[in-house]
């Protein structure tokens, strides 16, 4: 009798608090957004700068889902598949841009690519831009995502040991072959998992893209980016509507997590 | 000599996993590698296929030094202790790998897999994956598998030690009788002295990364040339004080004696035969075991195991009786001596 009252309070506890600290914002982002019709919502979402910004946001998050899939697969693969030194500091590097603010990964690109970091003579000298330009929020995003992936897997891979590795190694399969049929089968479910939080979070990064972005609307404004800019000029209907966008894309992501950790939880049993 | 080591080495860190290892492996024989866990049976496995490299020292097989081949080339078949076979894919395609590695066509492959899969009686279990099959099933794929590619030489690392006791025996007359049949020379690994006395034509006895003693079973175990390998197998016991026994003396740089249960027989004192050679000692505790008795009997303050058949005399805890040992084995930190009770010397006693 007693454990079913503290079961219902603990349960009424957790939905009132979603509701009120997860449900109610969105939905008041989309009531918003359309407060004043379909029209200014539409007008928001299709406004040039706005395109732009969802544009810039959807290349910065592609490129980094392939640079970080890829150095998430080698970083577990050398970190799982093999014996070397230092091979605790390297896994404690990766975990960096989980434990320092985004902000300072912000300055850090500034500190180094800027006007006042040690590259930027060089970079000068080539005329290559980094920061206030794309290169620079690519990098950030970058940055602030890598572990997402080789953190997925290397728990993963590491269950696995190398046995059947080896296994197919000493029938003479390449390593490519060996990767196709015996590893990727094992981590798929988990890399794909790896992805799809790298995506959300590449899709929504503020902090450091905002102190390497410049913000100059049109070129170098993130979709998260416009979105500040827009409210702090006090046009909140356009601010929601472009924000119910990144609620959009954030509520596939969170339909397509569930169904890979599903598959995940499958692939354990 | 079909496989060859020559004072291989290996170190990882500063543990020395294969200290000096030599020994050579006639071709068709199967070979059982037996020693206590970590003593480093693994590691000459995997250096002589080529997993891990050797800091010093030689491998050969057929003639041909194999050290800078790589793992691949050696033409050898490994049969890891947990099977690792490739849980994503079926049956016949865990068999198939190493075919289709090769590009081998596909009705060879069909035939080779087939033919296996009847060798190892899993028919119609060809589109199972590994985790609906039992130990002994998976321990047979794993088997196949290795075998497909027509390797030299079959490796198998301690292929029954996850498998329950009940099917290890069957296992185990099957995989000697499988590997007869397919004429393949075979190194297992095991750190159980009754299965590789039962299945191995010799059996190298390995102890912290070292080889003891390399032999058929039946001389190494009645001839152990290391103290490590006349304590290891049999149920042995080792005495500090042998010199007290009736029928033998203390031997100068030798402080101790290593005695199997076999080697003593317990009688009542009326039916005592060499007076000059038994003992008085007392029953401290019987256990049955089965098919015999164990007896621990009190002698002089040392304690002693011996066997009773169940259809011999009955005695009781604490009962008196004769003792007789036959032999013991003395051993210092190096040498074993065998010595035989004096007192009977000359008489024909049953030992094995
Ligand atoms: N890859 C490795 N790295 C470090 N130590 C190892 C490695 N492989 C084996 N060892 C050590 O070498 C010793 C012998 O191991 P192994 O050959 O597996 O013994 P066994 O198979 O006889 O149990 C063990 O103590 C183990 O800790
Ligand atoms: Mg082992």
């Amino acid at each position: 009798m007693q454990a079913k009252t503290v079961e219902r309070t603990l349960i009424a506890i957790g939905v009132a608090f979603i509701a009120l600290m997860l449900i109610l914002p969105l939905v008041t982002i989309l009531v918003y957004a359309l407060r004043q019709g379909w029209e200014p919502f539409m007008d928001a979402i299709t406004n040039d700068y706005a395109i732009k910004a969802l544009n810039l946001t959807l290349l910065a998050t592609a490129i980094t889902l392939i640079v970080n899939t890829g150095f998430g697969l080698f970083a577990a693969w050398t970190i799982t598949k093999f014996r070397f030194r230092g091979k605790q500091v390297l896994t404690t590097l990766i975990d960096i841009p989980f434990s320092i603010s985004p902000i300072i990964a912000g300055l850090v690109f500034i500190m180094v690519f800027g006007r006042i970091g040690w590259a930027y003579p060089f970079l000068d000298a080539w005329d290559i831009k980094i920061v206030f330009a794309v290169p620079g929020i690519v990098l950030a995003t970058i940055f602030v995502t890598f572990p997402f992936v080789s953190r997925e897997l290397i728990p993963l891979m590491q269950a696995q040991g190398n046995e059947e590795e080896e296994a197919a190694a000493l029938m003479g399969a390449r390593w490519f072959h060996i990767f196709r049929k015996v590893t990727f089968p094992h981590i798929k479910w988990g890399l794909m998992y790896g992805v799809i939080l790298c995506t959300a979070r590449a899709l929504g990064e503020f902090g450091a893209v905002s102190v390497v972005s410049g913000h100059l609307r049109g070129k170098t404004n993130t979709l998260p980016l416009h979105v500040e800019i827009l409210f702090n000029e006090f046009r909140l209907t356009a601010a929601f509507s472009v924000a119910s966008i990144l609620v959009i894309i954030a509520i596939v992501i969170l339909i397509l997590r569930n169904i890979v950790e599903y598959k995940l939880k499958q692939e354990e049993s | 000599m079909y496989v060859e080591l020559k004072n291989l080495n290996k170190r990882f860190g500063n543990f020395q996993a294969s200290d000096n290892v030599g020994f050579g492996i006639e071709k068709g024989k199967l070979i059982g590698l037996l020693g206590p866990s970590g003593s480093g049976k693994t590691t000459i496995l995997r250096l002589i296929a080529g997993l891990e490299t050797p800091d010093s020292g030689d491998i050969f097989i057929d003639g041909q030094r194999v050290n800078d081949l790589p793992a691949a080339q050696r033409g050898i078949g490994f049969v890891f202790q947990n099977y690792a076979l490739f849980r994503y894919m079926t049956v016949f395609d865990n068999i198939a790998f190493g075919l289709t590695v090769q590009k081998k066509d596909k009705a060879f492959i069909q035939n080779r897999v087939s033919e296996l899969i009847r060798l190892i009686g899993l028919e119609g279990l060809e589109k199972r994956r590994p985790h609906q099959l039992s130990g002994g099933q998976k321990q047979r794929v794993a088997f196949a598998r290795a075998l497909a590619p027509n390797p030299h030489l079959l490796l198998l690392d301690e292929p029954f030690a996850a498998i329950d006791a009940k099917v290890r025996k069957e296992l185990r007359t099957w995989l000697r009788e499988t590997i007869n049949k397919v004429g393949i020379t075979s190194i297992f690994v095991t750190h159980d002295q009754e299965e590789a006395v039962e299945v191995a034509d010799e059996i190298v006895i390995t102890n912290k990364g070292r080889v003891e003693q390399i032999g058929i079973p039946v001389d190494i175990y009645r001839n152990p040339q290391t103290p490590f390998a006349a304590g290891f197998i049999g149920e042995s016991i080792t005495l500090s004080g042998y010199g007290d026994l009736h029928g033998f003396e203390a031997v100068s740089g030798f402080d101790r004696a290593v005695l199997r249960p076999e080697f003593v027989r317990v009688t009542k004192p009326q039916k005592e035969i060499y007076p000059h050679a038994s003992q008085r000692g007392v029953i401290d505790e019987i256990f049955f075991r089965g098919s015999t008795l164990e007896l621990r009997v009190n002698l002089a303050g040392q304690r002693l195991t011996a066997y009773q058949p169940l259809d011999g005399d009955a005695f009781a805890v604490g009962e008196e009786v004769s003792v007789l040992i036959y032999r013991l084995y003395l051993c210092n930190e190096r040498d074993v001596l065998k010595v035989e009770n004096r007192s009977i010397q000359g008489e024909t006693a049953f030992f094995i």
